[in-house]
């Protein structure tokens, strides 16, 4: 590590944001050796990181995203021996299903053409897939299904690699909302609402839906809205629906999904989203969405509406105008790297993109292909 | 079965038969679903974690630990249902996509 | 949303005094209730086919019952009453009921939340034993089923409660086998001096424990409960330590539970009011002014689901918070009407804090708490994994906490072991019970069958 002249708190490398990706990016960072602050301003992983579905899922996904999604389901795999715990992943598989043609169609073609990314689909009828998963409704068509996707317990997740970051030697640091970042000829100066002061010579923005207003004040803005997913539970019962289901339906409303956790609650998500609140750090949850969901759900497993909600909730997540998230080096300022706006998929990419960016910040480049999401597409 | 109620007053009501666990059991009308299987019984429902019974705690549909099922599915808060004739509840296993 | 109807949200003591005094100045208020019938907590009625008596029923305290049921009854034809509905949540357009499986969006220019309270609970091991209730189910079962949970129950926790329930059991010859109560005789001395202001109320706890003493009921005060003991899944006894620190045992069928009252603030948190740390009451609550208003314009509170007073307070506030309705809406109500009210309230307030006084909350017995003792009975999640979240996985509030080990992410939200879990963190983290919060509401306040819809 560089030694500092001044009082301030120094590292190689600060991170703003301590949701997932921040997190994440600063554990890995520490195996490459650089020393790390990350300046979360409430508690790690409690944003969009804490509140998600919880769905660790390749398929569908933009396809020149596959490489670091495929990346990022390795490291789920392995979460015990690296961060000492599994944060409740199973890689139950995961299936999406359509009621119309035109929906089946788009399946069918995605199947062919993940295959060169390695992501091996299975297309089945809706009688073959109802002989595989007999808790699938009736209207179901075409179904795709992908062995190897699964889901985890986001609740868990982004503070399990926050205190293995700790334990790692990260300082990771609580409570400690970011309100400038400056950069000066060598480094950046990063102060704080509570009056702290920070310095290094790399900084990554990893604020979630917040990452917009911080890149724009480098004079890299973009197309981004902040919006809420709405999700509900229901209460526990006996496990046993395995895979992770969605809809693909390409109507909105209609693009419900649902898992069931092992201890028997079903979780769910989709449809409409609310409009985001940044000031106050929240999303509503809009009760008449939680009505519109219900039908469609049971659509998916019509057994489903027997059962009762115990709970809804939203949280706060940035989407970039074309839907693809803002990750790589700033196209503007030397030595400013940006993981933010993941557009609703960023859980399972979490621990790839935390990898990632480590190899990125401390080496200078990376295997994964990154150029779809470098900021200057919006230049 | 040994019961966990007693009755100490308003006994001469209308009886009223249902089943529960496939045993008939004679209530009385105007009883609560709880009441009419805890005079006969002791246990509502099992804990879905410890798999222990339980027989309800608040008895003003706040705890939400009475609920009971019908053998068709249908879950009924049993604190806060009335008792119909003839109704078949469960306490022992969630009929719950039993088929796979 | 001015031209909308005004909603009072429950139809007890509160809930209908607010709805008469609206009638009076010729409004059509929204009376909805989640009980099939009107009453509330205290003068909850027993079912159509009972014959019982009002003073069988409802004691010394029959004559307001009886009035209170009478002056709803006579308002039914004025208001739109919704008994057996309970309101689950709160969107743009109304708040959200339901009914059965019918979903219900009902606008409001002004809603009066009367929605009461429950028992405050201090999880013991063995509470989740069939046999093992509240204090307020032990009175529910007797009052509105005739029914005793046990043939010989003991009555563990503190408060006034306590002691009626017995009383009531006694009178309806199911002896309790004795009555157990945390608070100390000298504690309990203090909190009288404030309550001298309401003698009659403070003679009536006395005779019944005169009453129960009588009866050779043993009432201990200033004990330490250890566990409630359980023989083939069901209750067969209570552990405790004396004041003097002697364990003790006392064999029994049932146990009813209860340490005072805790408020039912869920709606409250859901329209975005305010809340603070009441001290005396050692909980969160929406924060009021005193006439009932929050730091939502257009809701207001009233009743145990926002100060923890008694059945009289209620009546008294769910006419005043009327009155502000109706201040606020340009409807003319007379200074001394609201005078009066504030000061019948301010004795009741002081004998409120008086009581809070007496029969303190036991915040200490969560600390002590055996690691393995379920607190929140929904996920069955023990002390142990609420301390672990305070320490190994450093959760410094109650939302963090839940996330990580999920006390209070059950069915029921947290009412039966949110306030415990708190003192459980709070004591694992050595802060004061204020500083790890207060568990989040989120919609639905009840379990919401996933097979209802919208009726318009
Ligand atoms: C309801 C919901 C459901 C979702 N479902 C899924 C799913 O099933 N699968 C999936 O893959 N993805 C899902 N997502 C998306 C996924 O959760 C996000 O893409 C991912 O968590 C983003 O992580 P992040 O670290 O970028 O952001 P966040 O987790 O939002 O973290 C950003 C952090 O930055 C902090 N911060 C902000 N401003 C400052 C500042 N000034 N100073 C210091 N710190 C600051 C915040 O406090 C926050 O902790 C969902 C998102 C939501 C909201
Ligand atoms: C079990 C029990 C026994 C009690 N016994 C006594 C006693 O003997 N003496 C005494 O002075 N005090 C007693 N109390 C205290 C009692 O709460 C008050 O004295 C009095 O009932 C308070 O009146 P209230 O109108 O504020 O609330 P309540 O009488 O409790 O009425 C609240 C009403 O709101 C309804 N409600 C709540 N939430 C919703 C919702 N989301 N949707 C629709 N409806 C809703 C409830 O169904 C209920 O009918 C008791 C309390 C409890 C819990
Ligand atoms: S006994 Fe508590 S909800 Fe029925």
């Amino acid at each position: 590590m560089t030694t500092y002249p001044t009082n301030r708190m120094q590292a190689d490398v600060i991170i703003v944001g301590g949701g997932f990706m921040g997190a994440a990016t600063a554990f890995f960072l520490r195996r490459q050796g650089l020393s790390v602050i990350l300046l979360e301003r409430d508690l790690v992983g409690q944003a969009a990181s804490g509140v998600n579905f919880g769905n660790v899922r390749r398929q569908s996904r933009y396809l020149g995203q596959l490489p670091l999604a495929n990346r990022s389901r390795d490291i789920w795999l392995n979460l015990p021996r690296l961060i000492g715990e599994d944060a409740e992943f199973v890689m139950s598989g995961h299936i999406l299903v359509t009621t119309s043609e035109k929906d089946g169609a788009r399946l069918e073609k995605y199947a062919v053409d993940c295959k060169p990314y390695g992501l091996d689909l299975t297309i089945m009828t809706g009688d073959q897939a109802r002989a595989k998963f007999p808790m699938v409704g009736p209207d179901i068509r075409t179904v795709s299904y992908s062995p190897l996707d699964g889901h985890a317990n986001p609740r868990l997740a982004a503070p399990a690699f926050g205190r293995a970051a700790r334990r790692a030697g990260a300082r990771v640091i609580e409570n400690t909302e970011v309100c400038a970042i400056t950069k000066t000829s060598e480094d950046f100066i990063v102060e704080t609402r509570n009056g702290q002061s920070f310095q290094a010579p790399l900084l990554q923005i990893s604020s979630g839906a917040w990452g917009r207003a911080m890149a724009a004040s480098f004079g890299e803005d973009i197309p981004f809205a902040a919006n809420g997913p709405q999700m509900g539970v229901t209460e526990p019962l006996p496990y046993r629906i395995g895979p992770v289901i969605g809809s693909a339906s390409s109507v909105l409303e209609e693009g419900v999904y649902l898992r069931q956790v092992k201890r028997g609650n079903i979780v769910y998500g989709g449809g409409r989203r609310s409009v985001a609140d940044l000031v106050a750090k929240r999303s509503p949850i809009d009760p008449l969405n939680t009505m519109r969901q219900m039908p469609y759900l049971a659509r998916l497993v019509p057994q489903i509406a027997r059962l009762r909600v115990i709970r809804t909730w939203s949280g706060v997540e940035g989407y970039v105008g074309d839907n693809l998230p803002i990750m790589g080096p700033s196209s503007k300022v030397p030595g400013l790297f940006f993981a933010f706006g993941f557009c609703g998929h960023g859980f399972q990419l979490g621990p790839g993109v935390g990898m990632t960016m480590a190899e990125l910040i401390a080496t200078g480049r990376t295997d994964i292909p990154l150029e779809p999401f470098h900021i200057k597409r919006f230049q | 079965m040994p019961a966990l109620f007693r009755r100490v007053a308003e006994k001469d009501r209308k009886t009223i038969r249902l089943f529960v666990d496939g045993h008939e059991i004679e209530a009385l009308e105007g009883d609560t679903l709880l009441v009419a299987l805890l005079t006969r019984t002791r246990q509502l429902r099992h804990n879905e974690f410890d798999n222990a019974p339980r027989a309800g705690f608040c008895l003003m549909g706040a705890c939400q630990d009475c609920w009971v099922w019908t053998e068709d599915g249908t879950q009924l808060r049993a604190c806060s249902t009335p008792a119909q004739p003839g109704m078949r509840i469960t306490t022992t296993e969630v009929p719950w996509l039993t088929n796979l | 949303m001015a031209d909308e109807p005004v909603i009072v949200i429950g139809a007890g003591p509160a809930g209908t005094r607010a709805a008469q005094r609206l009638v009076q100045a010729g409004l059509r208020p929204v009376v909805i209730d989640e009980n099939d019938r009107q009453g509330g907590q205290i003068y909850r009625r027993q079912p159509e086919n009972f014959h019982r008596t009002p003073e069988k029923l409802y004691g010394t305290e029959a004559a307001k019952a009886t009035a209170l049921h009478t002056d709803f009854d006579l308002l039914r034809p004025r208001i739109d009453y919704r008994p057996g509905t309970t309101v689950w949540g709160v969107s743009d357009e109304g708040l959200m009921t339901v009914c059965g499986q019918d979903v219900t969006i009902v606008p409001f220019s002004r809603v009066i939340i009367a929605s009461g309270a429950t028992d405050r609970i201090m999880p013991v091991p063995g509470w989740t034993t069939p046999g093992a209730y509240s204090l307020g189910a032990a009175q529910i079962a007797l009052k509105a089923q005739a029914c005793a949970i046990g043939q010989k129950p003991v009555f563990m926790g503190t408060g006034p409660l306590l002691y009626l329930v017995a009383w009531q059991y006694l009178q309806a010859g199911a002896r309790p086998a004795a009555v157990l109560d945390t608070s100390a005789l000298s504690t309990r001395m203090k909190g009288l001096l404030r309550m001298a202001s309401r003698a009659r109320v403070v003679a009536n706890g006395v005779r019944y424990m005169a009453d129960l003493a009588r009866a050779g009921v043993r009432l201990h005060a200033g004990i330490t409960p250890r566990a409630i003991e359980a023989s083939n899944n069901q209750v067969s006894g209570v552990t405790w330590c004396d004041s003097r620190g002697r364990l003790r045992q006392v064999s029994c069928d049932a146990v009813g539970m209860g340490y005072g009252l805790r408020s039912e603030t869920q709606l409250a948190d859901l329209l975005k009011c305010e809340f603070i740390f009441d001290p005396c009451f050692t909980q969160w609550r929406p924060h009021v002014d005193r006439n009932g208003r929050t730091s939502r314009p257009d809701v207001y509170l009233a009743g145990d689901g926002v100060l923890l007073r008694g059945a009289d307070a209620a009546e008294a506030a769910g006419q005043l918070a009327a009155c502000a309705v109706l201040r606020d809406g340009g409807h003319s109500v007379e200074d001394t009407e609201f005078t009066q009210l504030h000061e019948t309230l301010a004795i009741m307030n002081h004998f409120g804090r008086g009581l809070a006084e007496a029969f303190p909350w036991p915040a200490h017995l969560a600390g002590a708490l055996p690691d393995e003792t379920v607190v929140c009975r929904c996920e069955n999640i023990t002390a142990g994994e609420i301390r672990r979240a305070a320490g190994e996985l450093d959760a410094p509030e109650m939302n963090r906490a839940k996330a990580l080990t999920r006390p209070g992410m059950g069915r029921c939200q947290g009412r039966m072991c949110g306030l415990a879990a708190a003192e459980i963190l709070a004591a694992a983290r050595n802060v004061p019970v204020r500083e790890v919060g207060r568990l989040r509401t989120a919609a639905p306040v009840k379990p919401l069958p996933l097979n209802c819809t919208v009726k318009s």
